[in-house]
């Protein structure tokens, strides 16, 4: 892990090259770096500034007063649960689907295009549609009234009950945002060659077997993006579990735009955003570790 | 049996497919449905009383055809921003080892790992002062901060999976590092790398937040549509969902062959 | 081919980029947090503003973008918006960071208008100059379902109840139908704070700041606490009342009139609107205001100044209140022939206006930015006294301290119904 190594064993590899090879991933990086200099780490860093600063003076009292707020406790629980309960499931839910999507005959464009639809429907309209199913009087109450499960209208997504509303909630968020790993998931099996599962088919391995041993290893770095892509959104979730939950199901980032807006308090929720970023980061730093896409698998 | 099995694979795919389309058809009977059916009890799976009454409103409204086509414009650049930057940087990380490489893949999370809206604030001040307020160029930049990891991300993940050695071969057949680059690697990462342009149009064409801070006159659709959906009686704001579902659905379905062309090449 | 295709999709963006500059200087950009709704945008553009003869684009906007534009702006220094429109609260933190020109040359000009002085005075946000004009007003009442109407408490009369009244109705109706069908607005855009400020803390204790963790308050908190026993549970993610009327989820619920309009105009028949109850201090109601202000170098103060003039006219009130359902700040007089669902409001109103026991609360002033933190305190407050069940003298206490620091903070004096004070206003 430290300098280039990479072309230097090539028969075309001359001196000349071998420096050329140093600077050009730096040459490479460049262009998005310089734009994300300017567009996101300077009013990052504003905003940073912000979140410890009490007026004129350096202070920690933004986050004092977000550590202490009645909503910061249980929007952390929520938020973490959140992660912990529909991250998982959408990518096992995503890797079958992306499994199934090799075994399709017919229409496997439709399929996929199906599938990918969700990516395309806004938080609102998601949450809008999720509403509709969820409420009192909703589609999934009028089934069980239909059916005879239930007598009357009963409540899923009050604080009463806490339980429905966080299935609701994953629910939702399942469906508005699996696309997107399973997206990421067919592009990686899409460049695994055909010759190894056959080769191991060959040699007497079973369709879970080749999964497991052939098809999840080298889907690693497919896996690990759309990990780190997912988490890293999911610690962002806030317009669904709003339109779903109301006030009953506080989460970070929904913190972070009521202390903007409604209480108009651009500290603490610069503060928020801050905590936010540092726990994507430390999650984008466990999925870096533990997903460590070694070097001879890319050879 | 093989049959038997057959049946519970197509029901599986079939289940699937009904999970993803079922609230979008449920947006679909609220928005052209009127206030009968969004209140109705118990409620109906059937279009009763189709009305277009919701959803014309909408697009008699003045100056919408103007946002759309800011819309496109902002999404169009944001596409062509984020994969111009996002696809070298995708294929340094996955192709050379060199200091800094985890730092750099941190830093472009970061990016997604930070709320927006927290940012609009010093952006705008910015944007004013640079006169890129109110044009749809603006909104493309920031959208682009936006789409950047995805394009890097992604893009490093499939030049990751494009065996190094068919490069490699290239070159000692006298390819130049670039021409190697164009001739094998990138008809292979094409499809993939439209993925993220995809993901680029779509991520633009849904930001509501940015849109609507940092424009005035020059709104795009969404934000155009959302400032006004928030208050207006449900079946408006389910028709405005519906208008802004339709049209990147239909982008992703008029790209669909082009992301997953892909599937002759796997056969290789 | 591909290249090919790709240089024309480029020379397209560029050409759309070219043709959509700026190139309308001269019109009149007025950012308005009122009227959002895609039919009320669509009648303020076509109906109301149809006989102003300068070019008007208007802007909807939400108060959370508003804010964050502006202070951008006046941050820059380079305006794009001539005319804001929002409600009181949402006007005074553009005053709080100076993003607010002075308008006593409008003021003056509308003299003979016949704006109440009361009104005027609001307008200048706790300063001495004039910085917003009074464009429109509202108030919040109660809708009820007709069905609820069986399940009235013997001898209640509904224009003229109680808070006990309403909580012995709610309960009647839980009892016997099983349903908790009284609803209140406290979902996260809902204006569920204003309920507290004006109405019931008013109506219990006489007062809003000073008497915040008075022993009054802790009866009416005990008493709101009892209350919510029979209260729809799904009032947590409620923003407009008028939804859960209508899917009939709700049966008898508190809004401001804005947002219960759709449901009365959609089926005046099916309900009555009347005041919002009363307490032991009398029957507590505030009077929202939505003003019409100039913003700090607006790219075109004439044209702006002009809108203004021309939206406090009496012929265009009235179109608005008829069109829109919002009331003039004129004297001007409703006509006959206005929609029964605005006109079952407007009675509303006017019974609330002239009740008796009639408590008016102004809308706090000189909070500048502090007015959402303000509102905090009273909904953190219902949060944990009613949602989470701590002890409610606790809470008052612990949330009187927030609230005296926010008094400190802005310096704010009294408004009414507490009792005028010398210097910030106090938390007794």
């Amino acid at each position: 892990m430290t300098t280039a190594v990479e072309p230097a064993a090539l028969p075309r590899a001359t001196p000349a090259s071998a420096a050329r090879a140093q600077w050009l991933p730096y040459l490479l990086l460049a262009p998005s770096l310089i734009f994300l200099a300017v567009l996101f780490a300077l009013p990052f860093l504003q905003t940073l500034l912000l979140s410890v600063s009490d007026g004129d003076k350096l202070s920690l009292a933004n986050y004092a007063k977000m550590a202490t707020d009645l909503n910061f406790a249980p929007s952390l629980r929520n938020t973490f649960a959140l992660v912990l309960a529909v991250v998982p499931l959408q990518v096992v839910l995503a890797l079958g689907m992306a499994m199934m999507l090799q075994k399709v005959r017919v229409a496997r464009d439709i399929v996929l295009w199906i599938w990918t639809i969700p990516l395309a429907v806004s938080d609102l309209a998601a949450g809008l549609a999720w509403f509709a199913i969820l409420n009192d009087s909703g589609y999934l109450n009028s089934v069980l009234y239909a059916v005879g499960a239930i007598p009357d209208q009963q409540g899923l997504l009050s604080y009463e009950t806490p339980v429905t509303l966080f299935i609701g909630i994953a629910a939702a968020e399942i469906w508005r945002a699996t696309a997107i790993v399973l997206v990421i998931l067919v592009a990686g099996v899409q460049l695994i060659p055909r010759e190894y599962g056959e080769a191991a088919e060959v040699f007497g391995a079973t369709a879970w077997q080749r999964f497991l041993r052939v098809t999840l290893p080298l889907l690693k770095p497919s896996l690990q993006t759309a990990l780190i892509l997912r988490t890293v959104l999911a610690f962002e979730v806030f317009a669904v579990v709003y339109a779903l939950g109301g006030r009953n199901m506080p989460v970070l980032v929904g913190e972070a735009y009521v202390w903007q807006h409604e209480n108009q308090n651009y500290g603490v929720a610069a503060a928020y955003a801050v905590l936010v970023m540092a726990v994507s980061l430390a999650a984008t730093v466990v999925y870096l570790r533990a997903l460590r896409v070694p070097r001879e698998q890319q050879s | 049996m093989i049959a038997a099995r057959r049946l519970v694979f197509v029901s599986g795919v079939v289940a699937l497919c009904a999970w993803v389309l079922l609230p979008i058809y449920l947006i679909a009977l609220g928005a052209l449905g009127g206030r009968a059916t969004v209140y109705q009890w118990p409620k109906s799976f059937l279009p009763t009383n189709v009305s277009w009454s919701a959803m014309s409103a909408f697009l008699e409204v003045e100056g919408i055809w103007h946002a759309a086509l800011n819309s496109v414009i902002a999404a169009a650049l944001c596409m062509v921003f984020s994969i111009a930057l996002g696809a070298p940087a995708g294929y340094a990380l996955a192709r050379f080892q060199f200091r800094g490489q985890n730092a750099y893949r941190l830093l472009i999370m970061l990016t997604r790992a930070f709320p927006l809206a927290m940012l609009a604030l010093p952006l705008t001040v910015s944007f004013i002062k640079l006169g890129l307020y109110d044009t749809p160029l603006g909104v493309a930049l920031v959208h682009t901060a936006l789409a950047l990891p995805f394009a890097v991300l992604i893009s490093s993940s499939l030049f990751m999976g494009i065996p190094r050695e068919l490069e490699e071969a290239a070159w000692v057949f006298g390819c130049s590092r670039l021409e190697a680059f164009r001739k094998v690697v990138m008809p292979l990462a094409l499809p993939g790398i439209s993925a993220a342009a995809i993901f680029a149009f779509v991520i633009s064409w849904n930001e509501v937040f940015a849109a609507s801070v940092l424009t005035v006159r020059e709104r795009t659709l969404t934000a155009y549509l959302l400032t006004v959906l928030s208050e207006s009686p449900v079946p408006f704001r389910l028709a405005g969902g519906l208008l802004l579902i339709v049209p990147s659905v239909a982008f992703i379905f008029a790209v669909r062959r082009y992301l997953f062309a892909m599937w002759g090449i796997a056969n290789r | 081919m591909r290249v090919h295709s790709m240089k024309i999709l480029c020379s397209a963006l560029l050409a759309a980029l070219c043709l959509s500059g700026p190139a309308r200087a001269d019109d009149i950009v007025f950012m308005s947090t009122q009227l959002r709704p895609i039919e009320e945008a669509q009648k303020l553009r076509e109906v109301i503003l149809k006989d102003f003869p300068q070019k008007v684009t208007l802007v909807p906007e939400e108060p959370a973008p508003l804010a964050t534009r502006m202070k951008a702006e006046a941050d820059a220094g380079k305006r794009t918006v001539s005319v804001v429109a929002a409600g009181h609260g949402e006007l005074q933190p553009l005053q709080a960071i100076g993003a607010l020109d002075p308008i006593d040359d409008v003021a003056a000009k509308l003299k003979d208008r016949g704006i109440p002085a009361s009104l005027m005075q609001l307008g200048k946000l706790g300063t001495d100059k004039q910085l917003y004009i009074p464009w429109m007003q509202a108030t919040y009442i109660m809708v009820a379902n007709k069905k609820a109407l069986p399940f009235l408490p013997a001898g209640a009369d509904v224009n003229a109840l109680t808070y006990d009244q309403l909580a012995a109705w709610a309960k009647a109706i839980q009892e016997k139908t099983g349903q908790r069908r009284l609803g209140f607005p406290a979902g996260p855009k809902g204006l569920m704070p204003r309920f507290f400020e004006g109405y019931l803390y008013p109506a219990y204790t006489g007062g809003v700041v000073t008497p915040f963790r008075s022993a009054e308050a802790e009866t009416m908190w005990g008493a709101f606490k009892a209350l919510w026993a029979s209260v729809n549970p799904n009032s947590a993610n409620y923003d407009f009342m008028q939804e859960p009327l209508q899917g009939g989820e709700v049966w008898i619920a508190f809004d401001h009139v804005a947002r219960l309009k759709d449901a009365l105009i959609a089926k005046p028949d099916d309900f009555v609107a009347f005041p919002a109850p009363a307490g032991p201090k009398g029957r507590g109601y505030m009077a929202v205001v939505a003003g019409l202000s100039i913003a700090k170098g607006a790219p075109n103060r004439a044209g702006g100044e002009a809108l203004i003039e021309y939206l406090t006219e009496a012929k265009v009130q009235l179109i608005t209140a008829s069109e829109v359902g919002f009331f003039p700040v004129v004297k001007a007089e409703l006509p006959a022939n206005l929609n029964p669902g605005i006109k079952l409001e407007a009675a509303a109103v006017d019974k609330t206006q002239s009740a008796p026991d009639a408590l008016v609360s102004f809308l706090p002033v000189g909070l500048g930015d502090k007015g959402g933190q303000f509102n905090k305190v009273y909904m953190d407050t219902f949060q944990r006294v009613v949602l989470r069940g701590e002890p409610i003298r606790a809470v008052l206490d612990s949330e009187a301290d927030a609230l005296k620091a926010i008094m400190t903070a802005t310096n704010a004096p009294c408004w009414a119904p507490d009792p005028a004070s010398s210097g910030a206003c106090p938390v007794k």
